[in-house]
């Protein structure tokens, strides 16, 4: 995997060195002077929560929601635990880049929590990771044992009066369990589903205390912020889109992988730092945030850049910035009889419209694939969408419904064809 | 509070309401699954969606808080539009196999799709199927229907303090099942039947029996424990086919144990009895009533004028109502007889009280205690919904306590125990009565001894809970009630009452236990120590309702003439002279007094099978027959309110008569018995009630149970058989129990298999 390493989160990272994700090597990079700058500066919670503001960092776990001001809604004053988590439970289709970060640089995400943690008043974390990566998580472990050690976690660190512990955990490879309050669910020892909001995590999260829970890329992140200043990683990215970003680039590229460059990137360029299609074909459609995220075909895409209001504007979503290119020679149909399927498979099953509705969706694209397809089938599967949709406890429902609706909006003619001929449109 | 609009009505609602409250509360009604009153929030599903000003989603009203100012419809096009799309997908993969459902009829699915469903489904393909699974005797599954909306989950792990039911499985393969190998074993597990909304839980017992709409719904009172649980009792064709809970917050909330709601099968029973008889020349006759009843008047009148009054000895159930305890004690008090008792199952003769034993406050009340100390009882098994209760009050901040001889999980979050041999429970309460005593820096009661005693750090414990407490209560259940010392055990609780100022109660054990010491019919004490030369039974089955059946049955197998007034064939055809055949509490009109003192009227539900008769009137007909005065009753009624007319708060009274003198005594050293009385033998319905004798329940209670160090000690390992010697003898099959003491073994009391063994006997335990 190629990875571009002048960015934030791999800052400095050499990615031949095997022993480069050590603390030795991040400290040598200027790692964890974020934390002693807390420390020597005597930082308050307010002003690393102001830098956060500055910085413009949206949470990198898909929703891209603004991370100082998630910081801000933590209720600093209450009494009783408080807690962090982080989100490296990272299973959407076309997503690796948390299990990258974790692997390559797991210090930038102890620190990013350590000072998340100061920060909030919370004095425990916890890393729930994918229960599909065990090597990386094992890292993990190794990289919280080599910070304790060294004194950045446990009682007073560096002095500053603040105690902070951090445990992994790992999951068992469940796609909703990275839904944060499923998350905490499954964190707490329950079945994992999510939790009907309200109340917030912020107010009612782990083990029902105020609970903050950011993504992995968005702590990794952190560090650079507060040793560099907000503005810096705002200038890095574009106005309401700071910092750089990493994606996940799969599909019909020469060179597919983690690829960490500043948001506001246009399509274009990214696509050439992946080395361009494969086999030198034609670019068809991207799916720019996800598998949930709705698809755009070739000619938006290469008109977008790569940051969440383009990409929001073009009728998607930049979501986790997992980059899924699809090249001339891709059916449709198949392609979402697939996607369909995930959700299927996944829905937890809690509640109606997304356990009942997904295998509606899939059995009838389904169908179309295999030439049962009948014309009435595309209005039935936009309004079954339109009923799942916004009903659901959790998300999960619209992230299912979405790809059914980018491709119906876009490539409705390659289904009508579909179901017309039973056979695909394209050749492959 | 909040000022919300629903569907165009202004009210105000009390801050942390929901939109579902706010509707509930002007009668509007929002179409639910797994929206239930007492359950924690679900919301999942999603067919309580309603519209929200502000809102660019529908929200489910069962999760959603109201803010104030809030505007909500409930059925506008959004939120219909909502509902019906949830009422599609529910119905896609539901099997629609009404016409062979037992749910049909009832069942909200039903009644929803045809309000929000469509004539036709545009759903075409594979329908899911899904196996259907074990639940046990009592709960019959068809899992294919099941919605998963999560009610009986929720239920078993809230209500019944154990999830024994789960949802494993992810998406469409999410499946309602018990742990793997396992069955619904709740003593109140019958209530999920009640909560599934669809087909998937029904009755295995009442399965394809009737349809409900066939089924006429009749008010009655569960004749068991000392709740007085109110019912619907369903019934066609004079045939009682269902009992279902009939809501009293006050009392069983929704709620029923399935004792209450199971037990229902011994009323349609072969064993019934239905006609008259008399036993001449060894050979029972059929006889019609004139003839039985003239015997029997004409018998214990030559008994009173050959052995004098003190001869006969009447004697009945606390499952007999108050008109038939009082016609019977005027019956018998008419003809100078005194001898009149219903507390068979009490050991000590020296206990009494100066008024009604009673909870000494609502049921209600109980709950809002802040402490409440559980004094001898298997509460769940005794009073399964008082054990309920206390555990959704633990989930608000009361803190209960034990003092048991045994250490059974209540389900609940005990704040302390102290767990005794059964002989020691005295010793108990006095280590708990002395911490309080130090606590409080009191002097202890002159007539209390505990200069012997020792307080240890459960006691201690206990102690804490109690002297913290605000409302503080202290309850003696059936175990401390039949507990051979059982007048210190009530000694030493009183006095810990009288020290924390807490309420002292006692969780009455039978249907109107109170109501039988309200008229003062227990009288005679035990009746069976010096055998009568007849006996009257009203109900009573000297095997299995006394305290020594060994005694019990001696004394009416020598008696002269006995007299059984039963519904149930039994073993009084070996010893009886004449049987009539009486109505259960479901043929006759009549009265039961539960714990908190509350007199509960309810009439027939069905009409007396064969020639059976309420045994009131065969009082009637008695008194009239033996020319006594006062017998000239028109209804039951009459017969309640002259039995009423003192009043019942007054004669509510927990007090001791006087004063016993308590002081600790040394533990024996040998092997003792806890005998308790099995849920499932507690009276004459509960013992003929073939499913609930299929239950988990019902099986524990025919093993002896001893922890790892007394089998050890016996050589014995759980699945061996043993022979116990007590007076009789009796073959068990050992199992373990971790939490009793050192060389306690549990053996039931009041059961078929042990009716031989005499509990005042020396007790041996040999492998067999």
């Amino acid at each position: 995997m190629a990875t571009f390493a002048k960015g934030v989160v791999f800052e400095g990272v050499d990615f031949d060195d095997p022993n480069s994700w050590r603390l030795e090597e991040y400290v040598k990079r200027g790692g964890y002077a974020g934390l002693r700058r807390i420390a020597d500066e005597k930082l308050t919670q307010d002003q690393i929560i102001a830098e956060m503001k500055l910085s413009a960092l949206r949470g990198r776990g898909g929703a891209g929601f603004p991370t100082g001001l998630k910081w801000s809604f933590m209720p600093r004053s209450f009494p009783g635990q408080k807690y962090l988590v982080c989100n490296t439970d990272e299973g959407e289709p076309g997503t690796f880049k948390d299990l990258d970060i974790i692997w390559n640089n797991p210090h930038a995400l102890i620190e990013g929590m350590i000072i998340g943690g100061f920060t909030m008043g919370a004095t425990v974390g916890y890393n729930y990771i994918h229960g599909e990566v065990f090597e990386a998580y094992e890292r993990f472990e190794e990289a919280i044992e080599e910070a304790r050690a060294a004194g950045f976690l446990g009682a007073n660190i560096l002095g500053c009066g603040f105690d902070f512990q951090l445990h992994a955990h790992h999951g068992y490879g469940a796609y909703i369990c990275g839904e944060e309050t499923a998350l905490l669910e499954s964190l707490e020892g329950k079945k994992g589903q999510p939790r009907f909001k309200p109340p917030f995590p912020a107010s009612f999260g782990l083990y029902g205390k105020p609970t903050t829970i950011n993504n992995t890329e968005t702590y990794a992140s952190v560090p650079y912020i507060v040793r560099n200043g907000g503005q810096k990683f705002l200038e890095l990215g574009k106005p309401n889109n700071g910092g750089t970003k990493l994606f996940s680039i799969s599909g019909h590229v020469n060179r597919p992988g983690n690829y960490e460059v500043p948001l506001g990137m246009p399509f274009a360029e990214l696509l050439e730092l992946a080395g361009g299609m494969r086999n030198g074909k034609k670019l068809k459609a991207v799916i720019p945030g996800g598998s949930s995220a709705p698809v755009l075909p070739a000619d938006i895409m290469m008109n977008c850049t790569m940051d969440f209001d383009s990409i929001a504007k073009a009728g998607s979503m930049l979501g986790s910035g997992a980059v899924i290119v699809m090249d001339e020679d891709t059916c449709m149909v198949r392609a979402l009889e697939r996607l369909s399927y995930f959700y299927f498979e996944e829905s937890c099953g809690q509640c109606t419209p997304c356990r009942e509705g997904t295998g509606w969706l899939y059995r009838v694209i389904h169908r179309i694939e295999h030439g049962h397809g009948r014309p009435e089938d595309l209005d039935l599967l936009l309004s079954v969408g339109a009923n799942i949709a916004g009903r659901t406890i959790c998300a999960l429902g619209d992230a299912a419904v979405m790809p059914v609706q980018g491709m119906l909006k876009h490539f409705r003619s390659e289904f009508e064809y579909h179901i017309e001929n039973k056979r695909c449109l394209v050749d492959h | 509070m909040l000022e919300v609009e629903i569907d165009g009505k202004k009210l105000t609602v009390p801050g942390g309401s929901t939109v579902m409250d706010a509707a509930n509360s002007v009668g509007a009604y929002i179409p639910h699954f797994c929206y239930h009153k007492k359950l924690s929030i679900a919301a999942n599903c999603r067919m309580c969606l309603v519209q929200v000003e502000k809102a660019p989603k529908p929200l489910p009203a069962c999760a959603t808080p109201v803010t104030d100012g809030m505007k909500v419809w409930t059925h506008s096009d959004s939120a219909v539009k909502a509902q019906a799309g949830v009422m599609e997908f529910l119905l896609i993969n539901h099997p629609l196999d009404c016409p062979i459902c037992d749910q049909g009829g009832e069942c909200q699915l039903q009644d929803l799709a045809v309000g929000y469903g469509k004539s036709a489904s545009r759903y075409e393909e594979e329908k899911r199927s899904v196996v259907n699974k074990n639940l046990g005797p009592l709960i019959s599954t068809d899992m294919t229907r099941c919605i998963h909306c999560t009610r009986c989950v929720r239920f078993t792990e809230e209500v019944a303090g154990y999830q024994e039911l789960g949802m494993p499985g992810r998406g469409e393969h999410s499946e309602i099942m018990s742990f793997i190998g396992k069955t619904v074993n709740s003593e109140i597990s019958g209530n999920v039947i009640d909560l599934c909304p669809v087909g998937a839980l029904t009755s295995k017992p009442f399965r394809f029996s009737a349809r409900t709409w066939e089924l006429s719904r009749r008010k009655s009172v569960s004749p068991h424990d000392g709740l007085g649980s109110n019912l619907t009792v369903q019934v066609k064709d004079h045939q009682v086919k269902r009992v279902l809970p009939l809501d009293n917050e006050s009392i069983n909330e929704c709620w029923l144990s399935d004792r209450d709601r199971f037990s229902y099968e011994a009323l349609n029973s072969p064993e019934r009895v239905t006609k008259p008889m008399i036993k001449q020349g060894g050979v029972w006759q059929q006889v019609e009533w004139t003839v039985a009843l003239e015997y029997v008047a004409n018998g214990l009148k030559s008994i009173v004028a050959d052995h004098g009054v003190d001869s006969i000895a009447a004697v009945a159930t606390p499952q007999s109502t108050l008109e038939e305890l009082f016609l019977l004690k005027k019956l018998a008090n008419g003809l100078g007889v005194q001898n009149t008792e219903s507390r068979l199952r009490q050991h000590d003769a020296s206990f009494a009280t100066a008024g009604v034993q009673w909870l000494g406050q609502s049921i209600v009340e109980l709950a809002e205690s802040d402490a409440v100390v559980v004094v001898g009882s298997t509460l769940r098994k005794e009073h399964p919904l008082i054990a309920q209760r206390l555990r959704q009050a633990v989930k608000h901040g009361m803190k209960v306590a034990a003092v048991n001889p045994h250490g059974d999980d209540m389900l609940l979050r005990l704040a302390g125990e102290v767990v005794t041999r059964p002989d020691q429970l005295v010793e108990g309460l006095l280590a708990v009565l002395k911490a309080t005593v130090e606590i409080k820096g009191a002097t202890c009661p002159a007539h209390i001894d505990t200069s012997h005693t020792e307080i240890t750090d459960v006691a201690r414990g206990v102690a804490n809970i109690l002297a913290a407490g605000e409302r503080a209560s202290i309850i003696l259940g059936n175990l401390a009630v039949q507990d051979a010392r059982a007048a210190e055990i009530h000694a030493v609780a009183a006095a810990l009452a009288a020290l924390t100022g807490a309420t002292f109660g006692v969780l009455t054990a039978g249907a109107n236990t109170a109501g039988a010491e309200l008229i003062g019919f227990n009288a005679a004490g035990d009746v069976f120590a010096t055998p009568k030369k007849a006996y009257v039974l009203l109900g009573a089955e000297p095997d299995f309702d006394t305290a020594n059946p060994v005694k019990a049955l001696a004394a009416v197998e020598q008696a002269e003439m006995v007299v059984v007034l039963s519904s149930f064939q039994s073993c009084a055809y070996d010893y009886a002279d004449v049987i009539l055949p009486v109505s259960p509490f479901s043929e006759t009109s009549g009265t039961y007094i539960n714990m908190e003192g509350r007199p509960q009227s309810f009439n027939g539900v069905v009409r007396p099978l064969g020639d059976t008769r309420p045994a009131w009137k065969v009082f009637r007909v008695l008194g009239n027959l033996l020319g006594l005065h006062g017998f000239d009753y028109g209804t039951s009624e009459e017969v309640r309110d002259e039995a009423l007319a003192a009043g019942v708060e007054a004669r509510l009274n927990n007090n001791a008569v006087a004063h016993v003198h308590v002081k600790a005594r040394a533990a024996g050293n040998g092997l003792v018995r806890l005998a308790e009385v099995p849920l499932y033998q507690s009276d004459v319905l509960s013992r003929r009630a073939p499913s609930l004798h299929a239950t988990v329940d019902a099986q524990v209670a025919e093993t002896l149970r001893a922890n790892a160090a007394t089998l050890a000690a016996l050589g014995v390992a759980a699945g061996d058989k043993v022979k116990v010697e007590q007076g009789g003898t009796a073959e068990l099959v050992v199992a373990l129990d971790a939490r009793l003491l050192d060389q306690v073994v549990r053996i039931s009391a009041g059961h078929p298999l042990t009716r031989d063994l005499d509990s005042a006997a020396a007790l041996q335990v040999a492998k067999a």
